[in-house]
């Protein structure tokens, strides 16, 4: 298991927004985590890089525990990409210095090879011709495809995504999933915080519920969409579809 | 009454042309103004920069020595530090600075504050989430500040920071009472000896003007070639 997930639990002053969550997943997974908003699942995804400090259990990352006083956190982070709602792009750099800065900075890679592996992804995302625009002459949907992008130049085991589309125009929704959508053909191991109920259905492996900061169900997306078990997994469903 | 109103003969009345006869000395103050004011700024600017990331700094005892040592620098006048530097440290540290450096501490030290507490609020308005991308990345928290957040905190920092150079270049007259021969110590020489203080006031006060006019000017293009890249 390549995340693994024992009794998290996470609160900000005295409100507990995770109350203990046990879950773990494979290489090549892809884990879409669903329910309503303020139900901690943006703060669960966040435990699993520690942008969220951990207020007790355990996340471990690759055989390495988050929670060990000894871990050096951004040796792991650069294992982990990450994906914003807010795309949070440098808004100073232009898009391939976007890309070439942690694969420089981190891994050590020369201007050039970093160029190359920066292009490559550009191509990939469909953005090749955006190379030296800025952030800000970019439309919300080529902005998130330019932060995967991003997150993918530091060649990581796992990918995180905190409602990805959620920011985005309903239009440019579509560019956006497909390029995650091809990222999960290639075996990429993603945890995708989302409410693109169709992508989670289609592309999923498996689907989390939470609802206050419970792991309500889990299944696949047949097992919870179709069949669900739980009454608060129903009244959720059924609100949204 | 007619000695009351001012016409434009009283003006033309003063002897301006006699003014280039004091360039010389004037000059020499002006290049003492300049000199304390760019070296002062430019250290203040180096220790406004460190004091004012301690003042958000996790350490405690580094927050806590950045505000002691900016509730002093703001709650005390800049010329109550410039006496208190020049004729006061000495009988403490048994040793009497030149004027013209310490004029320059008090320059330094005096900006620093102040110009803290603009790397502070700049550093501050920059938005979280360019942080946690910079981190959730891989770079460490010195690399994130240093190719994320202060790049994008220093454009923000221009405007106040073109303010505080103008107010610390005029700050610098002060510095005449601790004896540094600067623009307005040799104004008040020549026009206590020639009895021509409407010439020389008002040159001195023109020189004033036209560092500080300089200064907002080339903090404008700054501005524009900065914006112009994004």
């Amino acid at each position: 298991m390549i995340i693994e997930v024992k009794d998290l639990r996470k609160s900000f002053g005295s409100n507990e927004v995770l109350t203990g969550i046990d879950c773990s997943i494979a290489e090549s997974e892809v884990v879409c985590v669903i329910g309503p908003s303020g139900s901690g699942k943006s703060t669960f995804l966040r435990c699993l890089n520690l942008l969220e400090e951990i207020t007790s259990g355990e996340v471990v990352i690759d055989g390495n525990s988050l929670t060990d006083r000894r871990l050096k956190i951004d040796g792991v982070r650069a294992e982990i990409g990450m994906v914003f709602q807010q795309f949070n792009l440098f808004p100073h750099k232009s898009v391939i210095e976007n890309i070439m800065l942690a694969p420089m900075k981190v891994r050590s890679l020369s201007q050039e090879q970093a160029r190359e592996r920066g292009r490559a992804l550009l191509k990939k995302v469909g953005l090749a011709e955006k190379e030296n625009a800025y952030p800000g002459s970019l439309s919300g949907g080529q902005q998130q495809r330019v932060a995967i992008a991003r997150a993918l130049a530091m060649e990581p085991k796992i990918m995180l995504f905190d409602e990805p589309t959620s920011a985005l125009d309903p239009e440019l929704v579509g560019e956006v999933l497909a390029v995650m959508k091809d990222l999960a053909q290639e075996g990429m191991t993603m945890v995708v915080v989302t409410h693109e109920m169709g992508f989670a259905r289609e592309v999923g492996d498996r689907v989390l519920f939470l609802d206050g900061g419970v792991l309500v169900e889990q299944g696949t997306p047949t097992e919870i969409f179709d069949n669900p078990q739980e009454s608060r997994t129903k009244n959720f469903l059924n609100k949204i579809l | 009454m007619a000695e009351g109103i001012l016409t434009m003969e009283r003006l033309l009345g003063f002897n301006w042309a006699g003014v280039i006869e004091f360039l010389p000395a004037l000059t020499a103050g002006l290049y003492y103004t300049l000199f304390i004011s760019v070296v002062g700024l430019a250290i203040g600017f180096v220790l406004g920069a460190f004091v004012g990331l301690g003042r958000i700094s996790r350490f405690k005892v580094v927050y806590a020595l950045a505000t002691v040592y900016i509730e002093i620098i703001r709650g005390t006048p800049v010329l109550v530090q410039a006496i208190w530097i020049y004729f006061a440290l000495p009988l403490i540290i048994q040793y009497t600075l030149p004027s013209v450096l310490a004029g320059v501490i008090v320059i330094a030290l005096n900006s620093g504050a102040y110009i803290a507490e603009i790397v502070r609020g700049a550093v501050q308005s920059i938005e979280k989430g360019q942080t946690e991308a910079g981190r959730s990345l891989g770079m460490s928290r010195h690399m994130t500040m240093r190719h994320v957040v202060w790049p994008q905190a220093f454009r923000r920092m221009i405007p106040p920071l073109g303010n505080q150079f103008i107010i610390s270049i005029k700050d610098t007259s002060l510095l005449s009472v601790i004896l540094v021969p600067e623009l307005i110590f040799q104004g008040r020489l020549v026009a206590a000896n020639h009895f021509n203080a409407v010439e020389i006031y008002t040159t001195v006060a023109l020189f004033y003007l036209a560092i500080t006019l300089t200064l907002s000017g080339v903090l404008r293009l700054v501005e524009k070639r900065l914006e112009s890249r994004s």
